[in-house]
């Protein structure tokens, strides 16, 4: 015992630790480090190095990696170590492999083998060694390999390689409980084990599983208290002891254990007190292993059905906790007594100034935990003083992570008790102030609701009082230099909204503040367009009621220069701002209803307001739209690429067959040169569709476009091979697209196309339908085109008879509106390949689908029966292959949208359809309606819908 | 369970650590200095325990002692009790103590093996696994035998582990 040798070191090792050690900067450790990894790299790849010597390299590299550099050119090495006959060899080989590597580890694959030997050694200190690295080392795929072995060990002659065996097997566990749920008994077996070592180890998995799952093991209750009350007496053999504590860690687990199982059992718990109070009696509080075990058990007695004795005596051991001069102890003591008072809230009192010395207390562990406790105490009596101190000990530090968490409880708890609302918004600018931007901007958006909606009660007074003592201590708090920019935000929107209400403040006064924060944050946009909006309604509202607007010289200035603004957002803003104030009261009443903003938003999703605009244009001639569900000429592009990258897209494993290749026919003709016709056989589709729909799943529409692709290829697939799709296909099939559509440009660019692969291939994910799939394609793509295709659809001409008028919570809806027209401003860099004129001049007034059709007409003559997708025989004429897809199915289109919307950055698609959307709200916006226009984007401001420029919500939704 | 052990010198030098859970190795470099920052800004005479949240994330907190030159430091999650983990560094360091008499930073920087097969016998997954000094020191002797031995490196052949075992 005692020798300072043992495990050999050489003396380079040394001398590398100290000069390590000596060295006085980072960078001139840096420096022997790197030399050291050099002369590593160089002798460890010598193959006759001694195993002697290759063990210390290995441990050299171990260390060189804890100092934070890497050594995996060397892992290998510990690899091949593992595989030695020594076990001292063997031995470091693991344990630098447990340090190097995670499971996943593509090394891993090369030990496992190794470990499956070992496990079956004779030598126990091998077993052991392989033990530990299974623990470390082992997957969920790996488990199946070792798990037999494992198991059998758990039965093994030596205690220590039970014990790690029982370690393994609840590693398994938490790796994949489905692998080894069936042996989950052994646990309970194990508990019974000679050995109280062993005994011990099984509470760890055991601990785990009641935690999961407390009813199956109610019958262990008696059980465990027999081995507790065992073990208190006395009866494990004495090596167990430590500090005079008769095996105190085993007694935690189990207090631990018995703390799950009486907890609300009132029959379980009544089998524990006796042993439980005799621990309380027993206990040595002197030591701190002690104390531990006396925590525990008033952990336990909290936990379980409660008993006056047991809690009496808790409270006790608590007061002894409080009254001890360890920090630890306190901090304890604060930790229990939190759980106690849930049980008997009284037991607090008698403690009260012990807690308040703990706040006052410099340790900032001991603070923390108070403010804890001080958080699950209080109550509306308390409030004040509790968050009152709460935001004083905010102030004071400086750790981000704790002052955001310190700062939400305040908040939760001010909105919970809350006294008064002048106290609330007086607590809320405290938090607002010094926690500033570290605090959610749901907060902001709850105190924002709450200023707007009140404290619930049918009482006006009440409310415009609330109000007026927030807008108040707004403008008092607006003079104090610095603040964080999410108050910023409700003050602006507080002063928007109820700046003038109370009528103590006139409007020029309000603006003018309005003015200065502006122009004070004039690097936040996000504050500047707040103070736009709230411009826009003391505007309105001053209009509304009937009075003349000057606007200030500055706030003229501040307009001047947000018209010429960067930020397309507050452009936007500043340009409705004049636009608001050219009009009359009853407009602007309508437009911007005062104090409105809780009101709820109609969404008008059918978009029922362009009845008369549709109507006017099918007039003229356009030509009506088609549901889905009645178009049949429509191709399904999608489909059709989707096929095409298949083979990029799913590198992975495949669960379904694969489908016969339909493209083919389309490499097979190059589609410039084929005529159209030739490929539509009218009849073939029908019968393809059959066949193709039992592979696939049948519901998709989408499939059925490709199916008939398919049909057409089967003689020729084999010959062809799904190589052969060639980038023209691409090409070809777009351009058709857009014509089918009759909504755009034909030029069909190449350079497009590339692009738009890239994107298909996400695309595919929808499309191609087992179940696996969709389940993958939902967890990459957080379902996103569910939610894109809501707006999209929104845009779409709609039958008339689908108005369908949703009703949302205002915030919400409001989300949805500025997302489309996001959207909008969204398609001009992807339109610009395609030109974007096109697209432009389409938009104003003028019927979209003639002048489109105009534009198409020069180079192909697609009938406009064709482009609303009649009927296929219409394809006759179209460019490239076109016909080809003419036949296919409508139902197609709806899918489109979606995978559409889904990648934004698709060129060619996002013309079709983004051109509709476009236009659409180009429509709303600059057409005749612009007065609706106004009134909605009017409700999304005020809502409060954060005005970044780009719309963060946008994009979540896009891109999951 | 346990998450991670570490031992730090005074100047945020790491002796030693170990991850019960994989981490990335820029990631573990990170802790070991997040976790030594906090240690070393603390007063004399307070708790041994440390909220550990913003370090390591939710659920996971540190107790940590100073002996000499050395923070001796763990990090573990609710389902362990703060004082036990206490007495489990004292379970560690007097281990170290009885192997290497008086011990001292230099013997833990010069053991390193020596230290991790230590740890590897107190604690096992997470997990703790055995408390007994006397236990853990025994099997650390039965390696050290192994060593000591003239030729053990490439003597022990398989035959003979079998009857080393019982």
């Amino acid at each position: 015992m005692g020798s300072q040798g043992g495990f050999y070191q050489s003396k380079e090792f040394l001398d590398l630790v100290k000069s390590i050690g000596e060295a006085r900067s980072k960078a001139e450790e840096d420096r022997i480090v790197l030399g050291e990894i050099e002369t590593l790299k160089r002798r460890i790849s010598d193959p006759d190095i001694p195993k002697r010597k290759m063990k210390e390299y290995i441990i050299r590299l171990v260390y060189v990696e804890m100092l934070g550099h890497d050594a995996s050119f060397g892992y290998i090495h510990a690899v091949k170590m593992t595989h030695d006959d020594s076990l001292l060899v063997k031995r470091t080989g693991y344990l630098a492999v447990t340090l190097f590597l995670n499971e996943d580890h593509d090394l891993i694959i090369l030990i496992v083998n190794t470990i499956q030997k070992d496990l079956k050694s004779d030598n126990y200190l091998v077993v052991c060694t392989a033990l530990n690295a299974v623990c470390k080392l082992i997957n969920e795929e790996t488990i199946p390999a070792l798990l037999p072995l494992v198991v059998d060990l758990l039965a093994h002659p030596k205690e220590a390689v039970r014990k790690k065996a029982i370690m393994a097997l609840h590693r398994f566990y938490q790796k994949s409980p489905s692998s080894v749920s069936h042996l989950v008994s052994n646990f309970r077996k194990r508990l019974c084990d000679n050995d109280p070592g062993v005994m011990g180890a099984t509470l760890c998995p055991l601990f785990e599983l009641i935690t999961i799952d407390v009813n199956s093991y109610k019958d262990l209750v008696m059980s465990f208290v027999s081995i507790l009350k065992q073990v208190t007496e006395r009866r494990l053999p004495k090596a167990y002891d430590y500090h005079q504590m008769p095996a105190p860690f085993i007694q935690i687990k189990l207090l631990k254990i018995l703390a799950l199982l009486g907890s609300g059992d009132k029959q379980a718990s009544e089998n524990m007190y006796t042993v439980v109070g005799d621990i309380f009696r027993k206990c040595d509080s002197s030591s701190n292993i002690g104390n531990a075990v006396l925590y525990e058990c008033i952990c336990c007695v909290s936990s379980i059905y409660p008993n006056p004795k047991l809690l009496e005596s808790a409270a006790d051991a608590i007061s002894r906790f409080l009254k001890s001069d360890s920090h630890n102890l306190k901090y304890m003591g604060i930790d229990a007594l939190g759980r106690l008072i849930k049980i008997s809230p009284e037991i607090a009192e008698q403690h009260q100034l012990a807690v308040i010395d703990c706040l006052e207390d410099p340790d900032d562990t001991l603070k923390r935990k108070t403010f804890e406790l001080l958080y699950k105490m209080t109550k509306s009596t308390n409030v004040e003083v509790i968050v009152d101190r709460m935001i004083d000990y905010m102030i004071s530090i400086n750790d981000n992570h704790y002052k955001t968490e310190i700062a939400s409880r305040c908040v939760e708890l001010a909105e919970q008790f809350a006294p008064s609302n002048q106290w609330f918004i007086q607590t809320m600018n405290k938090v607002f102030a010094h926690a500033g931007d570290l605090v959610n901007t749901k907060v902001a958006h709850n105190l924002m609701r709450l200023i707007a909606e009140g404290f619930g009660e049918e009482d006006d007074t009440a409310d415009s009082q609330l109000r007026s003592s927030a807008v108040e201590s707004y403008l008092h708090i607006l003079g104090e230099p610095k603040l964080p920019s999410v108050f910023l935000q409700v003050i602006c929107w507080v002063l928007g909204e109820y700046g003038t209400a109370d009528g103590r403040y006139s409007a020029s006064y309000i603006t003018g503040k309005l003015c200065d924060v502006a122009e004070a944050y004039s690097d936040d946009e996000t504050v500047k367009a707040y103070a736009v909006t709230a411009l826009m309604k003391i505007y309105a509202i001053e209009i509304a009621a009937g009075r003349k607007v000057d606007m200030l010289p500055e706030c003229q200035a501040l307009m001047e220069e947000f018209l010429a603004s960067h930020s397309t957002d507050l452009q936007q803003r500043a340009y409705e701002l004049q636009a608001v104030i050219g009009l009359d009261a009853h407009a602007v009443e309508s437009i911007m209803p005062s104090d409105a903003s809780c009101e709820d938003i109609e969404v008008d999703k059918a978009l029922s307001f362009l009845n008369g605009y549709i109507q006017d244009s099918i007039e003229k001639g356009a030509q009506p739209y088609i549901p889905e569900s009645e178009r049949s000429g429509m191709l399904n592009i999608s489909n059709f690429r989707n096929q095409d990258h298949h083979e990029a897209s799913s590198h992975g494993l495949r669960f379904e067959a694969y489908e016969l290749p339909k493209q083919t026919v389309q490499s097979r003709i190059p589609p410039a040169s084929l005529a159209s016709t030739e490929l539509v056989p009218v009849s073939e589709p029908m019968y393809v569709r059959e066949s193709y729909q039992t592979t696939i799943v049948p519901s998709a529409s989408s499939d059925a476009g490709s199916t008939e692709l398919k049909l057409r290829l089967d003689g020729v697939q084999k010959k062809w091979g799904r190589q052969t799709h060639s980038p023209a296909t691409s090409t070809s099939s777009s351009t058709s697209q857009k014509t089918v559509n009759g909504i755009t440009q034909v030029d069909g660019s190449n350079t497009s196309n590339s692009r738009t692969r890239e994107t298909y291939d996400s695309r595919k994910q929808h499309v191609e339908v087992t179940p696996e799939k969709q389940k993958l394609a939902a967890s990459l793509f957080g379902g996103s085109s569910k939610s894109e295709k809501k707006p999209a659809t929104g845009h779409k001409i709609p039958k008339p008879s689908s108005h369908v008028v949703e009703k949302s919570h205002a915030r919400k809806s409001s989300m949805e509106i500025a997302s489309e027209k996001k959207a909008s401003f969204q398609q001009p860099p992807d339109l610009l390949d395609f030109g974007e004129p096109t697209v432009k001049s389409a938009a104003p007034s003028v019927d979209p689908f003639k002048e489109l059709e105009g534009l198409l007409e020069p180079t192909t003559q697609v009938a406009s029966d064709e482009n609303h997708g009649s009927t296929a025989a219409a394809a006759t004429k179209s460019p490239d292959i076109m016909g080809l897809y003419t036949e296919t199915h409508a139902g197609t289109y709806d899918k489109d949208d979606s995978d559409i919307l889904s990648g934004l950055s698709n060129p060619p698609v996002t013309n079709m359809f983004g051109g509709t959307t476009s236009m659409q709200v180009a429509q709303s916006s600059k057409g005749p309606n612009l007065k609706d226009a106004l009134e909605k984007d009017a409700l999304v401001r005020q809502m409060g819908v954060t005005p970044t420029s780009p719309n963060p919500n946008l994009f979540k939704d896009l891109f999951g | 369970m346990i998450k991670a052990v570490m031992v730090i010198n005074t100047q945020g030098k790491p002796r030693l650590a170990k991850f019960f859970e994989y981490l990335p190795l820029e990631k573990q470099q990170e802790l070991i200095r997040n976790v030594f920052g906090v240690l070393c800004s603390r007063p004399e005479n307070v708790s041994n325990f440390v909220d550990a949240e913003s370090i390591f994330g939710p659920d996971s907190r540190i107790v940590y002692k100073h002996l000499a030159t050395l923070y001796f430091i763990f990090v573990f999650d609710s389902s362990e009790n703060e004082l036990a983990m206490l007495d489990l560094i004292q379970v560690l360091v007097e281990t170290l103590d009885r192997c290497f008499k008086n011990v001292c930073e230099l013997d833990i920087v010069f053991n390193y093996s020596k230290i991790h097969t230590i740890l590897d016998d107190i604690i096992c997954g997470g997990q703790v696994l055995e408390t007994r000094s006397t236990e853990i020191l025994r099997a650390v002797e039965e390696i050290s035998k192994l060593e000591a031995a003239p030729n053990a490196i490439t003597l022990i052949p398989k035959s003979a582990s079998g009857w080393l075992s019982r």
